[in-house]
């Protein structure tokens, strides 16, 4: 197994594009490194992406947050604005393991881990979230619901990876939130996980919603049938079990070691009621 | 000179430990710290099958890789005859010990050693590994307890015929004991009872979850002279189990423990130590295993996974008339789950004319259970506690009071035997219904629970010597591996003794060649048993001290006392002599006889039982069946508390220990009985942000059989928590969870279908 | 083999060695710089026995690549105490008895001081949050989280 860090994206591309497939990308490193220990994995190439100044920072662009794909959960955690913009977000990257996960693990590496559990993605997803993507073929714009396919498997090319990711321009009176569970308070892989993200109008009403959620299918899951009971509506006891019933409704679980299907199912829509509470609210002091 | 007002200057006081400096550093060696000149490493193969017959294995490939030293299956241990022998405390028997160790003809377990090689690196004795050929048949497997009783289970052992039976059986089965006793009336009992309660249990196999992974070093030089340097409670333990298990004589095995990471009762038994042994013996090279946090789950011991069924009847004025259990324990692969302890334990806390108790030893396909903090007994516990709950509840009676109306005090007769002396179970009980805890408001979806624990405590055999410096300080050489502050302890009652600053008492573990034989670290025995060794070592120095004066002042030895560190003339008429020290006594040791040395071995008897009362408040969501636990109170009776920090530390330990059994650790297995959760991710011990602060409370009921009247303290601590948290879930829900764990899944079918 | 040249600084100490794609910091660490003081409780991640700070920031020793360390500053649990001063949070382990068997207290020290370096004043759920990575089996956590709590207390009257 040979190790590489690139310094520019051509570089990295290039390296893809040379390694037959034969390659693994180390963003984080925090699945990956688990998986080639216990033996899952052993890539003839290491592919460091960590010293790619593009997949490293965090910008605004056009009213536009771009987040590299490489940045720490930590590094998301400390930048302030972006914390005011999207918490549900930041938040949800900061669930990922511990303090010292956090030093580590990468937006980057949490969707391309392709975990149907992974904490950062639905919240991604709910936000609307568009991937950069650049390969030997040039650079293309990918929906992070798009990615991962199946458990462990993303939809990318053998010789692309993401550089960074695109959250849309935020209107007054938004709020994102995640939420997922547990049976520990921290360290433990989601059971269920649920992000929720509306703009809503002066009124209150809500003008703009989306739904996702985590740990309940193959593939991270957007709920559109969840996001039109909130749009169109002020918050309430039964837009909330409208709500709830959208989720469970999607919800394609597996039993499992972390959770049986009824219990995935049935929390998916707790969680979902929460987080959308978690977002109004937010949509609202704004 | 300060003293506790008691007139003890150190005895309850809490000096920082002696070997604290070497744990906050870095600097303490633990057994995977551990390197020699010339070292290979070894790795062991593993079985993928839960149970299998072992058609051959053919390492001929993996032999001739380059780098490869030795490799070795069963056929390089001796095989041993099935005999059950009695060794201190523990039953063994070595044929099964040795095929846990390695299997024999049969895997027993998802994770069973089958080969091992030692190689020049890690990398080479895993392409080794991959290189060895087992040609397996599989076998229909059985992991549940009761499964395993079952007439048609898959049989583990076909000379397996259930000892305590009369008639033996003429079958076998996986039924390997069965254990009775009873007092009283067990009938008569139910008839006078006004109430009954009645329910079944289960609990599932939990690890110990030390974090440091078993770890050892072995080297066999060409004259047969063995030395293992490893992690163990015990590593006199370990030089006669791997001197049984591999054919040597005792004397040519040495064995030095290093720092130990954490234990409770998992390593009171042997994985790697005779397997690195053996592939030492084969090369002549020094060898290294370590096993991976996978290994530790899949093949080292938790302890047992039981089918627990209880019924107790009680009057209307709150008496229990009668109490009978009947208890499935696991042993894992091979025969030896704690049960008897478990059945002894069970309704230990109370004063019961009338008691049945009946319990199995039940082999199944997972890994061989191991001692794990009051090993069975938390099991049994649970269900009695439960119980006991249940009838209070029933009665309209207070649950601290309804305990007290039936609690075991001085001269009640033990329902498993003994009348117990001087016990402190009821000043636990008065303490816990003072406390203001017991007393606090509960919020919405909150519960209170309260449970007690009983564990014997041990004594046994211990070793320990006290060497007087040329300076006057002293050396303390005890034969129990500190595991968790005993190094402190017994300073502090050597120094007590002495008269002197316990800065000025250095203690060491020392390894088998060095110190005479003691039993390993469990029971909760050290302070007790092994402090018992200490006082009398130090009050032979005092002794040989005194002594020395009295020849240099020329007088008798009984004019001579020993105060604060000093021999003084006993009284005006013994003479005018300066008082001398203990570092001028020593300075002149040469000449007044020698070196000044105590040296005691004993076997202490009269270990004084624990009991602990602990009261848990919980607040459950009732939408996903999360247990939060807000207030956590454990009370205990510790006889008399050495060092209280490391008393405190042993409760508030035990009790998250038992928070995590409670609620959410648990083996689980796949349906070709494999363990699917063999890691800390999945294998949920609690975080430090699962708990609240431990409020510990340390009762002192003194031993009489000890100087200090010390009890052990390291093992009750784990026995109240599962019923503590079922209880107080019970308060908060008004249901009764008896399966543990109490995981959000269960209690959120719970909730929905009956709350 | 291909092995990758590394130069990194261990404790203020420029260190150099040839590393293979597979070993982590912690291989390194233990087996090539001989700085056994960081523990292996997993392998994986989940223990925080192996934490180390690297580059400022509190990791697991194990999820990185000596590799990928190259040019890197690293802080472990032997480079902790200034000279023949233990570092406070030392002090107060052993003063509070925050430490049962201690092989997880070097991990805990090293997660401790990035947080008082981080947050001078923590809460005690703050604490608990942040040592959440950091397995412990034998305290229950109660004494170390005192610990923690007791030492920025104390630090926080020096620093006045």
């Amino acid at each position: 197994m040979r190790y590489l860090s690139p310094h520019t994206i051509n570089e990295a591309v290039a390296a893809l594009a040379d390694s037959d497939g034969d390659v693994k990308i180390l963003a984080g490193g925090t699945d990956l490194l688990v998986q080639l220990r216990a033996g899952m994995k052993a890539p003839g190439l290491m592919l460091d992406v960590k010293r790619l100044p593009e997949l490293r920072s965090i910008n605004v662009e056009k009213n536009c947050f771009h987040i590299g794909a490489a940045v720490s959960g930590a590094e998301m955690g400390e930048h302030e604005s972006l914390k005011g913009s999207w918490p549900g977000v930041v938040e949800a990257m900061e669930l990922i393991g511990s303090t010292q996960i956090q030093g580590r693990a990468t937006p980057g590496g949490n969707l391309c881990n392709a975990s149907p559990a992974a904490d950062s993605v639905p919240a991604m997803v709910a936000a609307g979230a568009i991937c950069t993507v650049v390969g030997s073929e040039g650079s293309r714009d990918l929906a992070v619901e798009d990615v991962g396919i199946s458990p462990g498997q993303t939809s990318l090319g053998r010789d692309e990876f993401v550089v960074d990711f695109r959250l849309p321009e935020r209107p007054p009176h938004s709020g994102d939130a995640y939420l997922r569970f547990i049976p520990r308070t921290e360290m433990d892989i989601a059971v269920v996980g649920a992000g929720v993200n509306v703009v809503l109008g002066d009124d209150g009403v809500c003008v703009d919603a989306r739904v996702s959620l985590g740990a309940v299918a193959p593939r991270v899951l957007l709920v559109p049938d969840a996001a039109n009971e909130l749009i169109g509506r002020k918050l309430n006891d039964e837009v909330l079990e409208k709500l709830d019933a959208a989720c469970r409704a999607a919800c394609r679980p597996i039993d499992d070691k972390r959770g049986t299907v009824e219990y995935r199912t049935q929390v998916s829509g707790v969680l979902a009621r929460r987080a959308a509470v978690i977002a109004f609210e937010r949509a609202g002091e704004k | 000179m300060t003293t506790n007002g008691n007139g003890l200057r150190w005895v309850g006081k809490r000096p920082v430990r002696p070997d604290g400096v070497d744990k906050v550093t870095g600097r303490a060696q633990f057994g995977a710290d551990f390197t020699l000149p010339g070292m290979i490493v070894g790795k062991v193969l593993r079985s993928p099958h839960a149970h299998a017959n072992i058609r051959s294995i053919k390492t001929e490939k993996a032999q001739a890789l380059p780098g490869v030293k030795a490799v070795i299956t069963a056929a390089d241990f001796p095989e041993l005859p099935s005999e059950i022998e009695q060794a201190g405390e523990v039953v063994l028997n070595f044929r099964d010990m040795s095929r846990n160790v390695m299997a024999r003809q049969k895997a027993l377990y998802d994770g069973h050693a089958v080969a091992a090689v030692a190689a020049t690196s890690i990398e080479i004795a895993e392409r080794a590994l991959d290189l060895i050929e087992v040609d397996y048949e599989v076998l229909p497997h059985v992991i549940d307890v009761v499964e395993a009783m079952e007439a048609d289970a898959p049989l583990l052992h076909d000379d397996l015929y259930t000892m305590g039976v009369e008639p033996t059986p003429d079958k076998p089965s996986n039924v390997a004991k069965r254990v009775e006793f009873s007092i009283g009336d067990l009938n008569a009992g139910f008839e006078m009872a006004e109430v009954v309660v009645e329910r079944e249990f289960t609990t599932k196999p939990v690890h110990q979850g030390y974090i440091e992974p078993h770890a050892a070093v072995a080297s066999a030089s060409e004259d047969g002279l063995c030395h293992i340097w490893c992690t163990t409670q015990g590593q006199f333990m370990v030089r006669y189990y791997v001197s049984r298990l591999l054919g040597l004589e005792v004397s040519k095995l040495r064995v030095t423990p290093s720092e130990i990471g954490g234990g409770f009762g998992g390593k009171t038994v042997v994985y790697l130590e005779p397997v690195a042994l053996a592939l030492s013996m084969k090369c002549h090279r020094p060898v290294k295993m370590v096993m991976s946090r996978e290994e530790v789950f899949r093949a080292s011991g938790p302890t047992s996974g039981a089918h627990v069924w209880v019924k107790m009847g009680a009057t209307k004025d709150g008496r229990i008339t009668a109490g009978e259990a009947v208890l499935k324990y696991q042993a894992g692969a091979v025969p030896g789950a704690p049960i008897g302890p478990g059945c002894m334990c069970a309704f230990a806390p109370y004063d019961l004319d009338n008691v049945k108790v009946v319990g199995f030893d039940v082999v199944t396909n997972r890994p061989k259970v191991a001692a794990y903090r009051a090993p069975g007994a938390p099991i049994s516990e649970f269900g009695v506690e439960s119980v006991v709950d249940e009838l209070a509840k029933k009665l309209g009676m207070d649950a601290i009071a309804f305990r007290e109306k039936n609690a075991a005090r001085e001269g009640t007769h033990a329902a498993y035997g003994p009348t117990f002396g001087e016990i402190g179970y009821t000043e636990t009980l008065r303490v816990a219904k003072e406390h203001p805890h017991y007393q606090a408001p509960l919020g919405p979806n909150q519960g209170r629970g309260v449970a007690s624990g009983f564990w014997f405590n041990i004594g046994g055999a211990s070793t320990a010597a006290l060497n007087v410096n040329e300076d006057g300080t002293t050396t303390l050489i005890s034969g129990c591996p500190d595991i968790g502050g005993s190094r402190a302890s017994l300073s502090m009652m050597a120094a007590e003794v002495l008269g002197i600053d316990v800065e000025q008492v250095r203690p060491t573990i020392a390894d088998t060649g060095s110190i005479g034989y003691s039993f390993l670290t469990g029971g909760s025995r050290v302070t007790f048993a092994t402090g018992m060794a200490v006082i009398e070592a130090a009050n032979d120095v005092v002794r040989q001290l005194r002594e020395r004066a009295a020849k240099i002042w020329e007088i008798d030895v009984e004019a001579v006392v020993w105060e604060n560190g000093e021999a003084k003339p006993s009284g005006s008429n013994a003479g005018d002599f300066e008082p001398l020290s203990l570092s001028s006594i020593a300075a002149t040791a040469g000449k007044t006889g020698g070196p000044i040395t105590g040296h005691v071995s004993l076997n202490a008897q009269g270990a004084g039982p624990a009991f602990g009362t602990h009261i848990c408040d919980v607040e459950v969501d009732r939408e996903t069946g999360r247990v939060t636990v807000l207030r956590y109170t454990a009370i205990q009776d510790a006889g008399k508390a050495i060092h209280p920090s490391y008393v405190e530390g042993q409760i508030q330990g035990g009790a998250v220990q038992g928070i995590g059994w409670a609620l959410n650790e648990e083996y689980i297995y796949d349906e070709d009985g494999r363990l699917e959760n063999p890691g800390f991710l999945d294998y949920r011990i609690p975080v430090a942000s699962d708990v609240p602060m431990i409020d510990a409370v340390i009762v002192e009921v003194p031993n009489p059989k000890h100087p200090y009247g010390v009890r052990g303290v390291g093992e009750v601590p784990i026995c109240p928590p599962m019923s503590a948290v079922a209880n107080a879930v019970a308060n908060a829900t008004g249901l009764r969870m008896a399966d543990l764990p109490i995981s959000p899944p269960k209690l959120l079918a719970a909730i929905t279908n009956g709350g | 083999m291909v092995k990758t040249h590394v130069n990194m600084t261990v404790n203020g100490e420029a260190v150099e060695f040839l590393c293979e794609t597979k070993a982590t910091l912690l291989d390194v660490l233990r087996d090539e710089l001989d700085l056994t003081g960081s523990k292996e409780g997993c392998s994986s991640g989940d223990c925080g026995a192996c934490s180390v700070i690297l580059d400022d920031r509190l990791v697991c020793a194990c999820l990185v690549l000596g590799a990928e360390a190259d040019g890197g500053n690293v802080e472990t649990i032997e480079g902790m105490a200034d000279a023949d001063q233990l570092h406070p949070l030392q002090q107060k382990f052993l003063e509070e008895a925050a430490l049962q068997c201690g092989i997880c207290t070097p991990g805990f020290l090293v997660a401790a001081k990035a947080l008082l370096e981080r947050n001078s004043n923590p809460t005690e759920t703050e604490v608990r949050y942040w040592l959440a990575g950091n397995l412990c089996r034998c305290t229950g956590y109660d004494k170390i989280v005192r610990a923690v709590m007791d030492t920025a207390e104390e630090m926080k009257g020096v620093s006045k």
